[in-house]
């Protein structure tokens, strides 16, 4: 595999390691760019890991584009051949489906979509080929999610099931964009979940909404004191579907500022995962469920 | 307290030289779009270059001063107004306690630049004053200005009087020229598109904001076909969600290309053809609705060449001011 490097203007070098979407791609991104940082290189302002690109930002008045383009290239076969294993955490996200919000949203909008009627969730469901809403809901909440890539806003998480690729959740975006997503929105697009961290327009699919805020930028809420957003490119994330009861609750220690979510420390191994996904990931959910 | 929001004008928000280093969580870098225009608003009041000012787009906002103080408004033409007379723009001048700044309307440009001595003291946040509206973050409490605000000033010692002659300003064209390296994904059109998307003329759209400016009335892009790689979306210009560069010229669907600005969403799943280069990201900056535009293809040391040039200007005029 060979990455495709490019430059984005007299300012960015994009690097693309694959066209199709894969964890193994990622990982090549993301071992591209924690060399890029580790090498401390005069002139770069930012680091950007994506799902299966990645892009460098750099002032060239102080590094030459040419001779980052050769610095980049010269890392490109240990980031290929590096042993795919990432200390990180796993961190739980209550989430309501089928909750109110969503629903009148998806409603208000029902001419934009592809399937008028039926609610973004129905429709899902169908084109993913599971009976029922709580099916497709088991299957989305039942397996943990890569953060593939942190962005388009502040602090939204692209997310990537880890399970294998016949597995994988696909839906289209909306033929024309909404004007509004409720704020903590679970969506989905392409093969990518996403949690919208504001209010705002959208393409996804919207299928629940989480109660734990992700994108703090007053910094008041207490697990996002010290960093404003909660995730981070390489974090694993699984969904742990709850009733309108849960959330409520989960909302009222939340507004005392009492709530965190579990967040525990791991390793990934990619070549675990490859060998047996399922038991990878069970090992993983063992750390939150605290067995 | 020092300045009064007596009227916002349309979106008028605090801005310095933005904030680098948190794309990669979603935080564009912002700051004033026109960065020549934030720098010399800041010199002739006799501040940092990087202190705050005030953006204030297509139409200027009523202030009053509660402290005397020298301003100066750079960047679009947007007449300032002291007590209801009319002020040169590029030159600063005195202000004190109970007076009131207002603005005519628009003679040319979009944006302009009000530096007042001491500079806007709003909180520092993640190294920048600079308000990022979409994230509700930094600036007057994450947002664009309303009536009855009222912003903190720094301690400055500004001179009234010094201004900066037009030969040094940046001269506008029309159509605006914007110079673009093609790259990215502009492999994914044909190259006959390639050729008439630089052959057209196009006209800024109404949807022109500090994320980014979208340009219609060229024809749609024809793509080159392929099957939809895994992840991308159905559309052909669905590309696996990638980052997107400052500048960089993307087109939904084929039909409008939008180029993302100080305030860029930071990634997403469309295709870009390529990035419009640093000299004249401050160009995009001032161009109104309607007006016509050209992109234009240059190659990287053409990039890096008109950078310079830039620079030089910015020079010339720094060396200008400090006399």
């Amino acid at each position: 595999m060979s990455i495709r490097f490019n430059f984005g203007g007299d300012e960015h070098i994009f690097g693309e390691v694959s066209e199709e979407m894969s964890l193994t791609s990622f990982f090549t991104g993301l071992s591209m760019t924690n060399a890029v940082r580790a090498a401390g290189i005069r002139g770069v302002t930012e680091i950007c890991p994506a799902n299966a690109s990645f892009q460098i930002r750099f002032n060239p008045d102080i590094v030459k584009p040419q001779d980052l383009l050769s610095e980049l290239k010269s890392m490109e076969e240990a980031a290929s051949k590096a042993d795919p294993v990432l200390k990180t955490r796993i961190i739980e996200l209550p989430v309501y489906f089928q909750d109110p919000w969503t629903r009148e949203t998806c409603l208000r909008f029902r001419e934009r979509h592809q399937d008028p009627s039926s609610t973004d969730l129905e429709y899902s469901a169908r084109i993913n080929g599971y009976a029922t809403v709580e099916e497709f809901v088991a299957a989305y909440s039942g397996q943990p999610w890569f953060v593939s890539m942190v962005g388009f806003v502040a602090g939204l998480p692209f997310l990537y099931q880890m399970v294998e690729r016949k597995k994988q959740i696909q839906a289209p975006k909306y033929l024309r964009p909404r004007t509004d997503t409720p704020k903590l929105t679970i969506g989905h697009g392409g093969c990518f979940a996403a949690i919208y961290s504001v209010r705002g327009a959208g393409g996804y699919q919207m299928y629940g909404i989480t109660p734990a805020p992700i994108y703090d930028p007053t910094m008041k809420v207490r697990y996002l004191s010290d960093d404003m957003c909660l995730f981070k490119p390489g974090d694993i994330v699984k969904f742990k579907a709850i009733g309108r009861d849960d959330y409520d609750a989960t909302l009222e220690e939340i507004k005392a500022n009492r709530w965190e979510p579990t967040v525990r420390e791991c390793t990934f191994s990619l070549k675990d995962f490859n060998g047996d996904i399922y038991g990878t990931n069970a090992k993983l959910m063992e750390l939150i469920n605290g067995r | 307290m020092a300045v009064k929001v007596i009227s916002p004008g349309l979106s008028t928000s605090v801005q310095d030289l933005g904030r680098p280093g948190h794309y990669h969580v979603g935080i564009p870098e912002g700051g004033g779009m026109d960065r020549f225009a934030t720098r010399i608003a800041n010199l002739l009041v006799g501040n940092d270059p990087g202190a705050a000012v005030l953006e204030a787009t297509f139409m200027g906002p009523e202030l009053e001063f509660t402290q005397s103080a020298v301003i100066a408004v750079t960047g679009g033409e947007l007449p300032p107004k002291l007590n209801g007379e009319e002020r040169p723009t590029w030159e600063s001048f005195p202000v004190k306690a109970g007076d009131r700044l207002s603005f005519g309307f628009l003679k040319g440009g979009a944006r302009a630049y009000l530096a007042i001595s001491g500079g806007i003291d709003v909180p520092v946040v993640l190294g920048s004053r600079s308000t990022y509206i979409l994230g509700a973050l930094g600036g007057h409490q994450g947002r664009t200005l309303k009536a009855g605000d009222e912003l903190p000033l720094g301690e400055g010692s500004g001179k009234a009087g010094l201004s900066l002659p037009a030969n040094l300003h940046r001269a506008r064209n029309n159509p605006a020229e914007l110079r673009m390296l093609p790259g990215l994904y502009w492999h994914r059109i044909t190259e006959a598109a390639g050729n008439r998307f630089f052959e057209e003329t196009w006209k800024v759209a109404p949807e022109a904001d500090r994320i980014g400016y979208r340009f219609r009335g060229g024809t749609p892009l024809e793509f080159v076909e392929r099957e939809q790689p895994f992840g991308a979306g159905s559309d052909p210009s669905n590309i696996v969600d990638a980052c997107y560069p400052y500048g960089s010229v993307q087109v939904p669907s084929g039909t409008e290309p939008i180029v993302l600005h100080r305030d860029a969403v930071s990634g997403g799943g469309y295709m870009m053809l390529g990035v419009v280069i640093s000299a004249d990201m401050d160009l995009i900056a001032q161009l109104q609705p309607h007006t016509p535009a050209r992109f234009v293809s240059v190659t990287l040391e053409g990039a890096l060449a008109a950078r310079a040039e830039q620079r030089a200007a910015l020079a010339r005029a720094e060396d200008y001011l400090a006399g």
